[in-house]
This record gives structure tokens, sequence and C-alpha cells, in this order.
């Protein structure tokens, strides 16, 4: 374990208990896909956005990822911290704490997860950003890949282990004051999700009617999903294509295996696959699709090219400097 | 080459088609591809994905439009020739042990191939391979072809744990696994070359496009290169 002062930062968070899975994100692993290694980053951009907005931290800084909740947090020093996606019960020494907010967290005081109100996956973003030793240019933990986070071994926290910050960065505190995120950006994660999905270049290889099924059926979210991928279950769909030669996969890639159920590849996906594809989805489709609990329903709905990157750039406008 | 098609893979890339088939000579044109991609994408390009046909151009939505992506990328392709050196590939050699110990399907290989030990290994390590593509895990390299005489499917069952440094073969594919990882590939051998360290330069020790030779070597030669003799057996436990 890390000395209470390191190079990379000061002690902020110690893990009490650790739940199923927390790991440290930022934007992701980039320029090193072509040597087989995934880009990683946060599964929900659009709630890890917000996040590190509420603090005023630059794009891309590293957030805590929670995953299901189970996890408990002590505080070794004062910190400015805000919450975003998931609603996993949190609560500050037994107070409950709504997500979509900055807060303050006092040395010595408890934040603690529970277990899933709303969504799957909580953000919790420090002002400054979480601080470690990079690997390949990046903070992202790849379980699979043994790389990154916080042990720069892909490894998800464990109890005793200590989160850090830059101090001088924590200790100014003030940025970010008086941010809120718009209550229409504050997202229903319980209801029916509407997923974009960009048509690709094998639409036309599907049948006719998997296709109007594709896009009218209710598809469910499968318990087989993770930070690869997530497979949905709903109508049949048939490919005239079968397998293909391997090729790069987009972030969203949605794939379709011969047993006709898709399969939509997020960060931690393999850099390469031979399945047909529906298409892509968009980036924010991806955040959305990973707050989704096992059993509810999505639907998908085709959106043009342009369209979408139009709503893309206008959401990376509002964080991206 | 056939008329390279640009395919929409999402808002921030393009999926540029070169070929159709597998081939040993597409990996110049997808080299040269690569390094015209870095120059003229400059900070705009986010990530690369070559693969066998294809090149992933992943670019930053923020500073180009798919509109500007797909005109660099067509005016890449309206003179692509592989005519740089590097696009040749560097040549890679990997020692190996082939052993049934460590690579427990190499018996049912000769079986199949009706071959004796040495020349299977002969045929395996007699020809030079390409790298066709990374993937399935960092550093595991696509390498081909394989002689159609070792053509061998999957295993039907893919083993938890493939010891790091197995060379197997799948296909008329070879490669070698860099990690302990789950794998169904047929292991015929194993490489004491670390092929993946996030800590070196070259954190990869293959690259695509790169040429491949297997270099038999005996048990001795195989541990004084630091080689893990365990056999693939003894690494199971837990196996699920």
């Amino acid at each position: 374990m890390n000395e209470a002062t390191t190079i990379m930062g000061k002690d902020a968070l110690r893990v009490e208990k650790a739940g199923p899975m927390a790991t440290l994100q930022d934007a992701g692993r980039f320029g090193v896909r072509r040597l087989g290694v995934t880009q990683g980053g946060p599964a929900d951009l659009h709630a890890f956005a917000w996040a590190n907005y509420l603090l005023g931290n630059a794009w891309g800084a590293a957030v805590l990822e929670i995953t299901l909740g189970g996890l408990t947090l002590i505080a070794e020093r004062d910190l400015r911290l805000a919450l975003c996606g998931a609603d996993l019960n949190a609560t500050c020494d037994g107070e409950p704490l709504a997500p979509w907010q900055a807060f303050t967290l006092h040395k010595g005081v408890q934040l603690a997860f529970d277990s899933p109100k709303a969504g799957v996956r909580a953000y919790l973003a420090v002002a400054g950003g979480f601080r470690d030793e990079p690997v390949l240019g990046s903070l992202a933990c790849v379980t699979r890949e043994g790389l990154g986070g916080h042990t720069g071994e892909g490894k998800p926290l464990a109890e005793g282990e200590m989160l850090h910050v830059d101090a001088n960065v924590v200790d100014a505190i003030a940025t970010g004051e008086g941010r809120t995120v718009p209550e229409r950006e504050c997202l229903d994660y319980m209801a029916p999700a509407k997923l974009e999905l960009i048509p690709g270049a094998q639409i036309a290889d599907f049948t006719g009617p998997s296709l109007f099924r594709a896009f009218h059926d209710k598809w469910r979210v499968d318990a087989r999903a993770d930070r690869m991928g997530v497979r949905l279950t709903g109508p049949r769909l048939e490919c005239r294509l079968g397998s293909m030669i391997s090729e790069g996969i987009a972030l969203g890639a949605v794939q379709v295996p011969p047993d006709g159920q898709p399969i939509a590849l997020l960060n931690d996906r393999q850099t390469v696959g031979g399945y047909p594809r529906l298409g892509t989805l968009t980036p924010l489709a991806c955040a959305r699709l990973a707050q989704c609990q096992p059993d509810q329903t999505v639907y998908l709905a085709p959106v043009a090219m342009g369209a979408a990157q139009d709503a893309y750039r206008r959401f990376l406008a509002a964080f991206v400097d | 080459m056939k008329l390279p098609r640009l395919e929409n893979a999402g808002v921030e890339a393009w999926l540029v088609r070169l070929f159709d088939t597998i081939d040993e000579a597409n990996m110049p044109w997808l080299m040269a591809l690569c390094r015209r991609c870095e120059e003229a994408f400059g900070p705009a390009l986010i990530d690369l994905v070559p693969s066998y046909t294809t090149l992933l151009v992943h670019y930053d939505p923020v500073r180009l439009t798919p509109g500007e992506a797909r005109a660099r990328l067509a005016t890449i392709l309206a003179d692509l020739r592989p005519d740089d050196a590097a696009a040749e590939g560097a040549v890679k050699e990997l020692p190996v042990w082939y052993d049934g110990s460590v690579g427990p399907e190499l018996e049912r290989l000769m079986a199949a191939a009706d071959l004796d030990r040495q020349a299977l290994i002969d045929l395996h390590a007699g020809q030079e391979y390409r790298v066709f593509a990374l993937g399935f895990a960092p550093g595991f390299a696509f390498m081909g072809r394989l002689d159609e005489r070792l053509e061998m499917p999957r295993l039907d069952t893919p083993r938890q744990r493939v010891p790091a440094g197995s060379v197997a073969v799948a296909g008329r594919q070879t490669s070698a696994y860099p990690r302990q990882s789950p794998g169904g590939w047929n292991l015929i051998g194993r490489t004491p070359i670390t092929l993946f360290d996030q800590h070196r330069d070259e954190q990869s020790f293959l690259q695509v496009g790169d040429r491949v030779r297997f270099q038999p070597v005996e048990r001795a030669e195989f541990e004084r290169l630091g080689g893990d003799t365990r056999p693939v057996a003894s690494q199971q436990e837990g196996r699920s």
C-alpha cells in the first residue's frame, strides 16, 4: 500500500468495505488498440461527464465507477465530491445522499453505498480527479486485461486500500461552485430506454422481417451483461451472413451471433470481432444501456448518422474546452 | 486491390474495407494506410485498428465531422501505395519448445496430419507467418497462414487457463498466448518470450504486419531463456 503522501497525491478515501466492483475510470485508454488493448473508460459516459462537470474538473478526470453498491469509504481529509448516475442508496454517516449533486465530505465521515434503487453504476468524482500512476497513458481499470486502476493491475478496489488526490487541487476547493445538473439530464433509469442505433454496413444482410422486429419489438436486457457487452434477448434476428473476417469493433457495435440475439459491445470489448453487425449504438445510448438492470425493457431506434453526430457533438461541447 | 469501401462505424469511426479475402499481401497496404492516417489526421486521430482486410479509424468528433473525416480518408485512398520499407514488416523470431507437456494437442495434431513429431515441427517452424491483427487480449497476434495440413478446429470446450507463452494453432492460423487466460486454441508448445509488457517501450513483442518465424528449441535452451516448464495439466487447478 502507498504511503500517506506519494508523488501521485495525498490520501483521500480509504476503502472500509469493498463491494462487488468499484474501479477508477478516466476517459479511456487510446492509441494502443492496435496492440489488442481495449479502450476502457466509463460505461456511462453521461453520468461520468456530469460528475466531473459539477466540480469544474477537466474532461476525462478520473472518477470512481461503483457497480451495484456494497462499498463503504472513509474520508481521510475534507473532500469536495460529486455523485452522479445510479441511485445506490448512498449515505453519509447514515444520512441519505441523492445522486446528481456535489457535496463536501469531512475527514472521518463514512460514505456508504448499499444496493441499487435505480440504475447499475454510480460515478463518484473528486475535485481535480483521482490520481495514480497511469498505465499506457490512462487510469482506466480493465480487469480482463489486468491494466490500469488504482493499483495499475486492473484490480477493483479492495478492503483497506486508498484512493489518492492532488492535494493542491483538493485544498483549493471552490472550483465548480454553484454548478448543478439540469433536471432533464437526471435520467430515470427505471423507465424503458430508447437506444439510438446508427444502421451499419451489414444492415441489408438481415432479413426484412428481422429488421422490422429489431426496431419495433421490445428487447430485454439479459443477466449476461458486463463492461465488455450487454446481451439483449427478444426476436431472433436472421442474417444472411454467417461469420465474417474479424475486424476492428467500435464502441456500441451491436453484433449478432448465429443465435440471433444481439450483443451491444461496450468499453471493455475485445478490439476485433467477426460477427455481422446491425449497426452502432450512439455513445449516449451505450451510456444509457450501461444503467439498465437485467430484465429491463429497451427499444432500438434507428437514427441517421448526421443527426447522431450532431447530438454527440452538442453533448461533448458542454464539457470539453 | 478492389475498390476500397468506407463504412460507417458510429459517430466517431469509419471502417476502411480494402480487401475481401485474407492474404499476406494485404498487410503492406494496411500498414501504409495506417501511416498515412497518422499523418493526415494528426491530433484528431484517436485510434487505429488494422485487421486482416480492414482498418478501423477512430477520430476525435470534437475536431472533425464525419464528412471531414471521410474526405481525408478518400484523399488518402486515392493514391494509396505500399511504398515504404516499414510496410514490409519487421522480422521477429519466437523460440518454441514443442513438447506434449506444454502442448497437449501436439499428439492429436501429429495423428490428424499423419506426421511424426519432427516433421510437424519442421512444418510449423518452416515458414514465415504474417501478423494479420492483434486482439482477443493485449499482444495476442493472429498469424497466418498456417499450412493446411496443420489445420485443426478450436477445442469444443475452451480451457479456463491457458498458460502464458503457449503456442497454438486454430484453423489456418497460429498464435501465442501473452498471459494466462481462457482460450480454445490447440496448444503445441511454449515460447519463453514475454509477448506483452506494459512497462516496456515496445509493449507488444509482435505488431500487426510483422513477419514471424518460430525457432524450435530443446528444453534446456527453453529453460535458459527463462521459459516456464510446468506442464499445462498442472496449471488447470480450479478449472470449472
